[in-house]
C-alpha cells in the first residue's frame, strides 16, 4: 500500500492494488554501477539522459513480514513515521522542500521490503539524498509518541478506506489467516489489524529502527539524468557517516500447505457474492513461478481468457474473473475470483472454475495461448522502460532484481523466464500445484444469504 | 545480462576512488542546489489526412513502444436525453466485434500484439487507444482502425453487454465511493445540464439499449472531421502518416453535429449538504463543491496554482490539515475539473465516520481562508515550483506525454501551450490567486455530498449549521 494516493487517482479510480504489467526483445538492458559504502550501503546507478529528471530509490529490506505478532500493520506504520521529521528536517519540511523543488515522493510497504523513492528534476539530488540520509541516520530524537498516534489515525483511515469501507476489502485476510498458519510470516495482511495498530508504541518505534533501518540493510538505487560520479559523491557525502547496524538475520519458516480444503464464509456489504480460491504455490523467482504467471493469463487474462469466456461471455453467470500468482520472498500463492452476476450462486461459477481447471490440466493450453501471454509480460516489460522513477520505475526494479535475485540488471533474463514456458509445462504446473483439495475456498455473500456460498465438501 | 562481480571490477575502475569526508557534512540545513535543468520537452508536430483526420504526431526514441491515441467526439454529453450511458455503452461496443473478427477475437489479437487497447467515453468526447511494442505497430493500426470504423454492433453482443452493464451497476452501488462520484455531478449539474446524468447509464435506460441508438450515435458522432489521432513514441512524423493514411484514409466525413450547449445556469442554491445513506460505512466519502469554469478559461493558469495551494499536492493545506494535523482521512485534495463546457471545483477526502462533523468543519475552514488571506509568498513559490519544475517528468513516457497533448488537442489549446506553460505560471501572483480563489470557490454556495452512514452523523452535521439537509439515493436524486 502506498503511503499516499493522489486525488486524480482517487476520483477516476485508477488505483489498483495490482502492478502494472508490460515487455521486448531488443532494449532490455539497464547498465550500471554499484558500490557499497564501509557501512554496509549498497548502491546501484543508472544513467539515462532522455528527460533531465532524477529518481532515488530507497529498499530496506524489511516488510510485514519481520513483524511480532500483536503488532501486525507496524512495519506500514513505520514507513509513515518516517515522513514525519528528523533531527535536522523539522516535521513537514520533507515534503515541503522536495516540491519546493519541484519533486514528488511516496513510499510503500510490502510483506518482504519496504520502499521510498523521490523524483523530480536532476539537480535536486543532492537534496533527496541529504533528506533521506537523515531519516536513516538520525530519525529518532525526533520522534514522539504524538507523531506516533497521529500516522496511527491516518494508517487506520488507510485500512478503513481500502479494506473496510471497500467491498470484498477484507477477502484477502481471510484468505491470508486460512493459507497461513498463525506462526507463519504471511498469514497476516500488511495492513494489520486495527487492535494491533492501536497497540503499537514509541518503544515498538525505537526497536524496529534500531533493528531494521540501517545502511547495512537498505539498498539505493540511483537513477536518470546524472553521472555515476556525482552521485557517489552526493551518497558519500550525506550517507558515509551513519553507523552500521547489527546484522539482520532470519530463519525462513519450514515450509506450508494445506491438507485439504478449506472453506469459509464471509458476509459483507455487498449484493453480489464473490467466490475466491487460493492455493499455494512457489516463491517469486523459483523454477514455477513465471510458468505460473503465464497460467493466470491463460485461464482469466482479459477478455480472451477460458474463465472470462465462460463464466461472463457465455454463460454470463458473472460479471468479471481475475486469477493470478503471487510470488514473495517466502512463499507463494495463486488465486482466482469471480464475482456472480444477480440471481446466480457461488456453486455454480465455483464449477465452471473447476471444469475449466480440469479441462486444462488434461489437455494443456495451445501453443497460441502462450504465445499470447508472453507477448503481453514483453510488452509489459518494454513499457517499464520508460520511466526512472516511481513504483516499477527503472530505479524500483533495479532494487527489486537486486534483492530478490542479487543482480540489479536481471530484466532480460526476467524475461528470458516467460520466453521459455511451454504448453507443456503450463500443464504441468497446474497439475501440481492447483489440483487436489487442497485449497482455501473463501465465499464472500450479502450479509443474510450464506445460501449463496460455495457449499461445504465442494471438491474440484 | 551482466554479473554483478563484472560490475562490481567496472565500477572501481570507472569511479575514482577518492572519498569525500562525511564528517565534514553540514546537516543544520538543507542543500543549496544549482538551477534546474533548462526545460526540454518533446514536440507536436501535426498534418491532415484528405478526409479531415487531423494527426498529431509526438516522436519519442528512447524506447521502442508506441502510444496511439484516437479522439472522436462522442462523449456522454451528447447522450439524448432518453438514453444516459448511450455514449460510453457505444464506446464499450466498438470492441465487441470489429471488421473480420468476433468480440473475442478482437480482444485476443490485442493481447497477442502485447497491445493494451481501450475504448472508452467521458462526457466531453470519446477515444480509442492503443498502447504496442513499435515492431507490432502496423497490426495494431489495422486493428484500431477495425475497431472505429468496422464495428459489427451485433444483436447478440448488445445484448449481452448490456446484460453485464446491469450488473456492473448494481455493483457500482455497493462502492461508496462510486456512489458519490455518481451523486456529486448529478446534483451540482442538474438533470438539464449535458453533464449531470450518469456516465454509465441508469438501470432503466440500460434495459432500453438497443441496435438502433448505438449505431445511430455511433452513424452521428464516430467521423474524421473533429476526431483527432495523436501518435507518441517510437515513430517518424513521415512513417506515422503513411501508417494512418493507410488506415484511416477510407473513413468516412458526416455532418457532426455541433457540441451542446450548457443550459441557462441555475439560479445558485443555499449551501446544502446532501446525505447519502451507507448503514455500516466505516468512513464518510465527501464531495464538496460547484459548478466552475470551462479547460479554455485564461484564468487556468492561476487555477492551477489556487489548486496546488488547497488541495493538489501532498503538502497541500486541505491534506496537510485534514490528514496531517488531525489523522481524520488517508488523504484530502481537490481538483478543478477540466471540461470543455462547464467545469467544477471539488474537495474531496473519505474521512473516518466519527469525525465526519469535524472533518466539514476543517474543509469549510480551509475553503474559506483561501478567499479571506492572501497567500504568503514561500507557499505561493513552492506551489509554483511543484508546477513548473515537475513538468518535465509528465513527458517521460509515451503515456504520459499523450496525456498531455491529448488534452491540448480534446480542448483546442494552441499546440506550444506547454513552451509558454512555465512563464504563465511564474507570471501568477498572491493577488491573482485570491482573486481566483473568491471568484472560483463559492462557500455560500457549496453542495455538499457525503455518502456514510446517516444514523452516526447526522446529528453532527445538522449541529455544524451550515445549511439544510437533503436526503439523496444512491444515484443521487430525490428520495421518492
Amino acid at each position: 500500500m502506498p503511503r499516499f494516493a493522489t486525488a486524480a487517482a482517487v476520483v477516476l479510480g485508477l488505483l489498483s492494488a495490482r502492478p502494472p504489467v508490460h515487455l521486448s526483445a531488443q532494449s532490455l538492458r539497464v547498465p550500471y554501477q554499484t558500490f557499497r559504502l564501509p557501512n554496509g550501503l549498497q548502491v546501484v546507478v543508472h544513467e539515462d539522459h532522455s528527460v533531465p529528471v532524477v529518481a532515488v530509490n530507497m529498499w530496506y529490506h524489511v516488510g510485514s513480514s519481520d513483524e511480532k505478532p500483536g503488532r501486525t500493520g507496524f512495519a506500514h506504520l513505520f514507513e509513515h513515521i518516517m515522513f514525519m521529521g528528523s533531527q535536522h528536517v523539522p516535521t513537514g519540511d520533507f515534503d515541503r522542500l522536495l516540491e519546493a523543488a519541484g519533486a514528488d515522493n511516496n513510499g510503500s510497504t510490502t510483506e518482504d521490503r519496504t520502499n521510498y523513492y523521490e523524483d523530480g528534476p536532476a539537480n535536486a539530488l543532492p537534496l533527496m539524498l541529504y533528506l533521506d540520509a537523515d531519516r536513516m541516520g538520525f530519525l529518532l530524537p525526533e520522534i514522539t509518541a504524538n507523531k506516533v498516534d497521529l500516522q496511527r489515525g491516518v494508517v487506520q483511515n488507510e485500512r478503513r478506506q481500502s479494506y473496510e469501507n471497500r467491498p470484498y476489502g477484507l477477502a484477502e485476510e481471510n484468505i491470508l489467516e486460512r493459507l497461513y498458519p498463525a506462526s507463519h510470516p504471511y498469514h497476516w495482511p500488511v495492513i494489520g489489524s486495527m487492535a494491533d495498530l492501536q497497540a503499537a508504541t514509541l518503544d515498538d518505534v525505537r526497536r524496529f529502527f534500531q533493528t531494521y533501518y540501517t545502511p547495512n540493510n537498505a539498498t539505493l538505487a540511483i537513477a536518470g539524468d546524472i553521472t555515476p560520479r556525482d552521485a557517489r559523491q552526493f551518497v558519500e557525502r550525506y550517507f558515509g557517516d551513519i553507523a552500521r547496524g547489527p546484522a539482520v538475520t532470519r530463519t525462513p519458516p519450514p515450509r506450508v500447505q494445506l491438507t485439504g480444503a478449506v472453506g469459509a464464509v464471509l458476509e459483507d456489504r455487498v449484493q453480489l457474492p464473490r467466490v475466491y480460491d487460493a492455493w499455494h504455490t512457489v516463491k517469486a523467482f523459483s523454477v514455477d513461478d513465471a510458468t505460473l504467471d503465464v497460467l493466470a493469463n491463460v485461464l482469466a487474462g482479459g477478455r480472451s481468457s477460458r474463465l472470462y469466456r465462460r463464466l461472463v461471455y457465455e454463460l454470463q453467470i458473472a460479471t468479471d474473473v481475475v486469477a493470478f500468482q503471487d510470488g514473495g520472498r517466502i512463499d507463494g500463492k495463486f488465486e482466482v475470483y469471480a464475482t456472480a452476476r444477480p440471481g446466480h450462486d457461488l456453486g455454480e461459477l465455483q464449477r465452471v472454475i473447476d471444469e475449466e481447471l480440469r479441462k486444462l490440466a488434461d489437455q494443456g493450453p495451445t501453443p497460441r495461448e502462450v504465445e499470447r501471454a508472453q507477448n503481453t509480460v514483453e510488452a509489459q516489460f518494454l513499457s517499464r522502460m520508460e520511466r526512472v522513477g516511481g513504483f516499477g520505475g527503472k530505479a524500483d526494479q533495479l532494487n527489486y532484481y537486486n534483492y530478490f535475485v542479487g543482480t540489479p540488471d536481471y530484466f532480460q533474463k526476467d524475461l528470458e523466464r516467460y520466453a521459455r514456458v511451454t504448453p507443456a509445462a503450463v500443464q504441468r504446473t497446474l497439475q501440481t500445484y492447483l489440483t487436489g483439495a487442497h485449497r482455501v475456498v473463501l465465499s464472500v455473500v450479502p450479509q443474510g444469504k450464506p445460501e449463496l456460498a460455495v457449499k461445504e465438501g465442494a471438491t474440484p | 545480462m551482466r554479473r554483478t562481480l563484472g560490475v562490481l571490477t567496472l565500477s572501481l575502475t570507472a569511479l575514482p576512488a577518492f572519498r569525500l569526508s562525511a564528517q565534514g557534512v553540514d546537516r543544520t540545513k538543507p542543500p543549496t542546489l544549482q538551477p534546474p535543468p533548462a526545460l526540454k520537452l518533446p514536440t507536436v508536430q501535426t498534418t491532415m489526412l484528405p478526409n479531415g483526420l487531423s494527426l498529431a504526431v509526438v516522436e519519442m526514441h528512447k524506447v521502442p513502444v508506441v502510444d496511439v491515441q484516437l479522439l472522436v467526439d462522442a462523449g456522454a454529453a451528447r447522450d439524448p436525453a432518453t438514453a444516459p450511458g448511450l455514449a460510453t455503452f457505444t464506446a464499450t461496443m466498438l470492441q465487441q466485434g470489429a471488421g473480420a473478427r468476433g468480440p473475442l477475437e478482437v480482444a485476443d489479437e490485442a493481447a497477442f500484439l502485447g497491445a493494451q487497447l481501450n475504448t472508452a467515453a467521458s462526457f466531453d468526447g470519446a477515444s480509442a487507444s492503443i498502447h504496442v511494442p513499435k515492431r507490432r505497430l502496423e497490426a495494431a493500426l489495422a486493428l484500431l482502425a477495425d475497431v472505429v470504423l468496422r464495428p459489427s454492433f451485433a444483436d447478440s453482443e448488445i445484448a449481452r453487454q448490456r446484460e453485464l452493464r446491469a450488473a456492473q451497476l448494481v455493483q457500482q452501488r455497493d462502492e461508496p465511493v462510486a456512489v458519490a462520484n455518481v451523486a456529486f455531478p448529478a446534483i451540482v449539474y442538474g438533470r438539464e445540464h449535458p453533464y449531470g446524468h450518469p456516465l454509465n447509464g441508469t438501470d432503466s435506460a440500460t434495459a432500453r439499449l438497443a441496435r438502433e441508438r448505438v449505431v445511430e450515435f455511433y452513424r452521428s458522432y464516430y467521423r474524421p472531421n473533429g476526431a483527432r489521432l495523436l501518435i507518441v513514441g517510437d515513430v517518424t512524423l513521415a512513417e506515422a502518416r503513411r501508417l494512418a493514411a493507410a488506415r484511416f484514409d477510407g473513413w468516412e466525413r458526416g455532418d457532426v453535429p455541433a457540441f451542446p450547449s450548457p443550459p441557462a445556469p441555475p439560479s445558485a442554491t443555499t449551501r446544502t449538504v446532501y446525505l447519502i445513506d451507507k448503514p455500516g460505512a466505516a468512513q464518510s466519502v465527501v464531495r464538496i463543491g460547484h459548478v466552475g469554469p470551462a479547460r479554455t478559461t485564461p484564468d487556468w493558469f492561476a487555477l492551477e496554482v489556487l489548486n496546488t495551494i488547497v488541495g493538489g499536492a501532498f503538502t497541500s493545506r486541505l491534506n496537510q490539515n485534514l490528514r496531517e494535523t488531525h489523522g481524520y482521512t488517508y488523504g484530502a485534495f481537490s481538483q478543478f475539473a477540466p471540461r470543455r463546457l462547464t467545469g467544477a471545483f471539488v474537495a474531496l477526502a473519505s474521512v473516518v465516520t466519527a469525525k465526519t462533523d469535524s472533518s466539514l468543519i476543517e474543509f469549510l475552514k480551509e475553503l474559506r481562508r483561501i478567499r479571506d488571506e492572501a497567500v504568503p509568498p514561500p507557499e505561493l513559490a513552492k506551489a509554483k515550483a511543484y508546477l513548473t519544475l515537475g513538468l518535465p517528468g509528465d513527458f517521460e513516457t509515451t503515456g504520459g506525454a499523450a496525456g498531455r497533448f491529448r488534452e491540448l488537442l480534446a480542448f483546442g489549446l494552441p499546440l506550444d501551450y506547454y513552451d509558454h506553460y512555465v512563464d504563465r505560471i511564474n507570471a501568477i501572483t498572491a493577488a491573482d490567486v485570491q482573486r481566483v480563489a473568491r471568484q472560483y470557490i463559492d462557500p455560500d454556495h457549496f453542495d455538499i455530498v457525503v455518502v456514510g452512514d446517516k444514523t452516526q452523523i447526522e446529528a453532527g452535521i445538522k449541529a455544524l449549521n451550515e445549511g439544510p439537509i437533503v436526503y439523496r439515493d444512491l444515484w443521487g436524486q430525490e428520495i421518492r
